[in-house]
């Protein structure tokens, strides 16, 4: 789907956030980018979003309209706190052209797939830490995107609220099959949702690894707490602190 | 999934609809008002103060009625030029606000001259816009314009410069015109930037308009609530000035009130400054 050949990016200020990174990301792939504040994983997720140019190297899209067909999951909610749940998720396809009733039936059938039915109308001050990522995740997915890519979107939840909403994802994602790249720092959420789990370090950011958790393993009954999932997550910490000592 | 469920809004119990705060916040002060003009009241007849000097609440209250006919014709005068100024300070401080908003450099050079035009004193600049400007109204209209419009320009244009950047963001990656942005994103969040600008130039306002009659007062040609207050006094009959002082700052008084009620109403729904309870 999407190639990065070479890619880089030097700010303004002379920082080199990301250096000479080459990826592969297929189609259907779930792909997590793992690891320490400052090894440039949220820079290298915005210039695949286009929202930052990279400053050497370039991306190859196989699909030259997939690079258009993007959703985009900030680490804060980012709702309009004007707008209703349901006028929030209505927004993708109210600046694509979408008619009204159209793109308000699309969004109550996305609040309803992530479990909002019946929170249409209330506003985002109203809901819980977590409902309002929910509705966050809903806008993203309302326009049916090729590529989902998530900035770190559960880091501010507390644990609890996070183990759902990350068995919500992985749902979600084994229904729908789209491409999902996911920014985060933690071993344990990477292991339990990516198949591919790429791990970058710090200074300047670069990708210094990658680890598969393969499809079967997931599929054990109770992935999170079989031993499988614990080796998993022993293998990608090594990886990690390798990295860092590199 | 079952925790779903939205947040509990802040309820108190009340009486009358209005909730055991709200009474104290009504009733604490009107005590005090009540207190005030007893004391008041006994002051000038235990002392047997002149009512040229200092009149009686009471006394001021019968003049107030006396005159009511006259009164509020000019109480109607200086409502038109308060209502226009506060108009045309908020649909132009808007529209410059906005035009800052889209261009850095008019942003930068345009403000500083906002800002003169707020610091210089109105009562200064009065008489030469009142020498310069033919028709008195519009003259008037200039002045508490003046005074009025930099609260909501200054407060819209921080409003629109503190959009949150990552929906500025999600705006870009669906592709939105800058119209978009603007309608959708930035107005919506300067609203209530806006409207608290809009308090306080409702105020001003009314301020600018009887300083502007002040001034223009002393011609004759004006015929607002200030030029009776100018006459009153004049004339020495302290009571009716005091009566068209009362009429003024009762004006003042609705105006805020209206004002915040209207922010109220806009805001109640989305921002924490509206929220049950709140603290103003």
């Amino acid at each position: 789907m999407l190639t990065l050949r070479g890619v880089a990016k030097r700010y303004a200020t002379g920082t080199l956030a990301v250096q000479d990174v080459g990826l592969t990301i297929e189609r259907g792939d779930f792909l997590a980018l793992l690891g320490p504040s400052g090894c440039g994983k949220s820079t290298l997720l915005r210039m695949i979003a286009g929202l930052d140019a990279p400053s050497a190297g370039r991306l190859e899209w196989a699909d030259a309209a997939a690079r258009r067909d993007i959703g985009f999951v900030f680490q804060e909610p980012t709702l309009m706190p004007w707008s209703t749940a349901l006028r929030n998720v209505m927004l993708p396809l109210e600046l694509a052209g979408v008619a009204r009733p159209e793109a308000e039936q699309r969004a109550r059938q996305m609040l309803a797939r992530v479990e909002l039915a019946g929170f249409e109308n209330a506003y985002p001050r109203q809901l819980s830490g977590g409902m309002r990522m929910r509705v966050s995740i809903a806008r993203a997915l309302v326009t049916k995107p090729r590529l989902l890519l998530m900035d770190e979107p559960f880091a501010a939840l507390d644990e609890i609220t996070r183990f759902r909403l990350n068995n919500d994802l992985l749902k979600l994602w084994q229904d729908e099959r789209f491409t999902v790249v996911f920014v985060t720092h933690s071993v344990f959420e990477s292991v339990f949702l990516a198949e591919r789990i790429v791990v970058m370090a710090p200074r300047p950011g670069r990708i210094a690894a990658e680890r598969r958790v393969p499809a079967e393993d997931r599929a054990a009954p109770e992935f999170r707490t079989s031993p499988s999932y614990a080796a998993h997550c022993r293998e990608v910490s090594h990886a990690l602190t390798d990295a860092m000592a590199a | 999934m079952t925790d779903n469920e939205l947040l509990p809004e802040h309820h108190e119990p009340g009486f009358l609809g209005l909730s055991h705060t709200m009474w104290l916040r009504i009733l604490a002060p009107s005590l005090i008002g009540l207190l005030t003009l007893g004391a008041w009241e006994w002051a000038v007849r235990y002392y047997e103060v002149p009512r040229y000097i200092l009149p009686g609440p009471i006394l001021v209250a019968e003049t107030l009625v006396r005159n009511w006919g006259s009164l509020s014709v000019s109480l109607g005068i200086t409502l038109q030029i308060t209502f226009m100024a506060l108009a045309v300070a908020a649909s132009l401080g808007l529209a410059l606000s906005v035009l800052f908003a889209q261009s850095r450099i008019i942003e930068l050079s345009l403000f500083p001259y906002a800002v003169i035009l707020q610091v210089t004193p109105i009562v200064a600049i009065a008489p030469l816009i009142i020498i310069w400007v033919d028709n008195i109204q519009v003259a008037l209209l200039i002045c508490a314009w003046i005074v009025a419009f930099f609260p909501i320009l200054s407060n819209t244009t921080v409003g629109l410069n503190s959009t949150d950047r990552n929906l500025v963001d999600l705006f870009r990656l669906y592709g939105a015109s800058p119209w978009q942005v603007l309608w959708r994103l930035r107005l919506p969040t300067a609203m209530p930037y806006f409207l608290a600008g809009l308090r306080i130039s409702g105020g001003l306002s009314l301020i600018g308009a009887i300083v502007a009659e002040f001034v223009a007062g002393s011609g004759g040609r004006a015929s607002g609530l200030a030029y009776r207050i100018l006459e009153a006094g004049y004339q020495l009959q302290i009571p009716l000035m005091f009566a068209a002082l009362v009429l003024v700052s009762g004006t003042g008084i609705a105006i805020f009130l209206a004002l915040s009620l209207l922010s109220h109403l806009l805001l109640r729904r989305w921002h924490e400054s509206a929220g049950a309870g709140d603290r103003r």
